[in-house]
């Protein structure tokens, strides 16, 4: 993962709450072994119209929006699925930082592991992205935090450890590997549990 | 110790590292289930770091999401919707075998949702974690496990490591005490439980199911409860095992056996929640005040009792959802046309649920133009449930009686619902476009779905249960 320290750009506005993942990417979509390329399939059946057509009227179809790479949000952005085709298609789109008052779970885990700032500000923040679309802001992932013209400046929570990996550009799976050993111990401590994997029937045949 | 509660005993029985403010926990995975549509980006971060799976012994893989519910044609081709969805299952096939991977496929006599096999092959255990790049994981937490969704990311780690880098969250009690009524099944509770507490209620929770009424259900009913808890926002739903779990799992394919079993019940005695333990909330609810209840808008949280009339709208977001729905405000949504009704998904497609479906549906017709698809959660149910004759039952209604998959629920495999139609649905996510593009769904119970089949318009199932007309068997 490129690190990633400073997103800066017009925003661009979806004030609806609880855009789902099914919103960000339809299912119809996920029938890919890739994970490049979703781009044109984000916000599909929101942004073109029965004929395939773009539709003039979604944000992200404006020309204004046309370089944006921040997303404002209403509230429980990314509820739904676990798909993590919903980060890929927006980064893929061109998205960088999505912002709302709340980020479900498992998109927010999906988001920052890809790279894309999934950020949840206060309800004071939240309504002042909302009501200007296009205002240039910059967020800035070491300070946490967010500034806006006018001299407006917030700071956001972020969980530490995902911080240090989109400043470092840190590879998750690398960190985990390192608990190799102690992965080892755990589990020869646990084999005496009287619990079974799907290796019950292997282990018993090996016995037998 | 202190009072734990059951999500913190599994929890804790389960790290490797404890979470600092700097880095989360290292949490130990027990069962890793896996599927087409989440997993080959997966095992292609494994194929360019060269890393192998740790303990294929404790992942287990299904044909679910994107596979055809209708039979191989005469060439013995199956028709799958998209040459991608072909592609997509040979993937998880060639990535099982080069792993050594047991894969419930094509030739299983236990292939299914992923969902519903776990727990009918005994792999889903007490006192496990369980995790799927699938978010209705939650199902696992029936069993009192520790099961959540995750991402393909997170599938990757899990592969490579057995473990998942977690910080831990709250929990939140829900308490639901007293004796359901007539026509009010699980399905019903849980919608009324998001309805009440919102599609956000839970976001950075696990919920503990407990109660009365808790205690009382079966376990297909406590595995569509805790099924839903992702649509409250919670990633995981649990309820403490006992007798009736115990009983359930006794003598499943992979449940311990002889001396190990009873070691296991000893053992899973204990995972219940302390007297004293404290939750970061609680919520409570009387089983006397659910009634059967539907959904009018466009996420499982805008849900009401069958007989009441949607809230007017009182924003731009609810104003999109009814105009979505196109339902006339003000008016009770009973008596509006269906176009198709679906009956499955990890939410209700197991052998009880079929079997309240097939209760309403015997010796009677689906009405004309409307179109019925039964599709079973795995083929165990889809054999148990021809045993009984069900299938016939469906058959004779005028309904399909399909081949094991996620099928309409998420609408990926070629079913899905014509822009504009309604569908009465059982499964757990009426999201705009969920069914297929510009389809509007509408979740219910089986017994709502079957009973709204039959008359051709949305109905109160509790007409269809209470009417002995309903109930006698018309000889076909």
């Amino acid at each position: 993962m490129k690190p990633v320290r400073i997103v800066q750009s017009p925003t661009v506005v979806l004030a609806d709450d609880n855009i789902d993942t099914d919103r960000i990417i339809p299912a119809r979509f996920l029938t890919t072994i890739d994970r490049l390329g979703l781009g044109r399939h984000c916000f599909a059946d929101w942004r073109r119209d029965e004929n395939g057509r773009d539709n003039p009227d979604f944000a992200l179809n404006r020309p204004q929006a046309k370089d944006c790479s921040i997303l404002v949000a209403g509230r429980n952005f990314g509820c739904g699925s676990s798909r993590e085709h919903a980060p890929w298609a927006l980064l893929d789109y061109g998205i960088q930082a999505v912002i709302s008052s709340e980020i479900a779970d498992i998109f927010r885990n999906n988001a920052l592991k890809n790279g894309l700032l999934a950020i949840a500000v206060d309800s004071v923040a939240h309504q002042w992205l909302l009501d200007h679309p296009g205002a240039d802001i910059r967020i800035d992932v070491e300070r946490q935090a967010i500034t806006a013209p006018g001299g407006r400046r917030w700071t956001f929570e972020l969980d530490p450890f995902a911080r240090h990996c989109l400043l470092n550009g840190v590879d998750q799976l690398g960190f985990l590997l390192n608990h190799r050993a102690a992965i080892q111990r755990y589990e020869a401590r646990r084999a005496v549990f009287p619990q079974a994997g799907p290796d019950q029937q292997n282990r018993e045949a090996a016995d037998a | 110790m202190s009072a734990q509660t059951l999500f913190e005993k599994v929890w804790n029985r389960h790290v490797i590292s404890e979470q600092t403010p700097a880095t989360p926990a290292v949490l130990y995975i027990d069962l890793h289930l896996i599927h087409e549509v989440t997993s080959p980006q997966a095992f292609d971060v494994l194929r360019a770091r060269g890393l192998g799976v740790r303990r294929p012994d404790r992942t287990l893989a299904t044909l679910d999401h994107s596979t055809p519910t209708l039979a191989p044609g005469r060439d013995g081709r199956r028709p799958y919707a998209s040459q991608a969805a072909r592609e997509q299952v040979s993937v998880l096939e060639k990535n099982c075998k080069k792993h050594g991977i047991t894969l419930h496929g094509w030739d299983s006599p236990q292939r299914g949702i992923v969902h519903v096999i776990g727990p009918e092959l005994g792999a889903t255990q007490p006192g496990m974690t369980i995790v799927c790049g699938d978010s209705h994981t939650s199902t696992h937490g029936a069993f009192g496990a520790l099961a959540f969704g995750i991402g393909t990311t997170e599938v990757g780690h899990v592969l490579a490591t057995q473990c998942l880098l977690q910080r831990r969250p709250k929990t939140l009690a829900i308490r639901i005490d007293g004796d359901l009524q007539p026509g009010v099944t699980a399905k019903d509770v849980i919608l009324h439980v998001i309805a009440a507490i919102g599609v956000d209620g839970g976001t950075g929770h696990v919920i503990e199911y407990c109660g009365s009424t808790i205690d009382a259900m079966g376990m297909e009913e406590r595995m569509t409860l805790c099924n839903m808890s992702i649509e409250a926002g919670a990633r995981a739903g649990m309820i403490a095992p006992d007798e009736t779990t115990f009983a359930w799992l006794r003598d499943r394919p992979l449940a311990p056996r002889g001396a190990d079993w009873d070691r296991a019940v000893a053992d899973w005695r204990t995972l219940r929640t302390d007297p004293g333990a404290v939750f970061d909330r609680e919520v409570r609810f009387n089983a006397a005040d659910i009634q059967p209840v539907i959904t009018y808008g466009t996420h499982p949280g805008m849900a009401m009792p069958v007989t009441s009339i949607a809230p007017p709208p009182q924003n731009a977001l609810e104003q999109r959802a009814a105009d979505y729905m196109n339902c006339a405000p003000g008016q009770s949504m009973l008596g509006t046309p269906v176009d198709v009704v679906f009956v499955g998904s990890c939410t209700n497609s197991r052998l009880p649920d079929l079997r309240q479906a097939a209760r309403i549906l015997r010796g009677r017709k689906i009405a004309p133009g409307v179109r019925m698809l039964v599709v079973p959660g795995s083929e165990s149910v889809r054999r148990e449930a021809e045993k009984e004759g069900l299938h016939r039952v469906f058959q004779s209604a005028g309904a399909e009686w399909r081949l094991p998959g996620c099928s309409m629920c998420i609408a990926m495999n070629g079913d899905m619902a014509a822009p504009g139609e309604l569908v009465l649905s059982t499964s757990n996510r009426n999201f705009e476009g969920r069914q297929g593009k510009g389809a509007r769904t509408v979740l219910c119970s089986p017994i709502t779905a079957a009973a709204s089949a039959v008359t051709g318009v949305i109905t109160d199932p509790r007409s269809a249960l209470e009417n002995p007309q309903h109930q006698k068997e018309i000889p076909a």
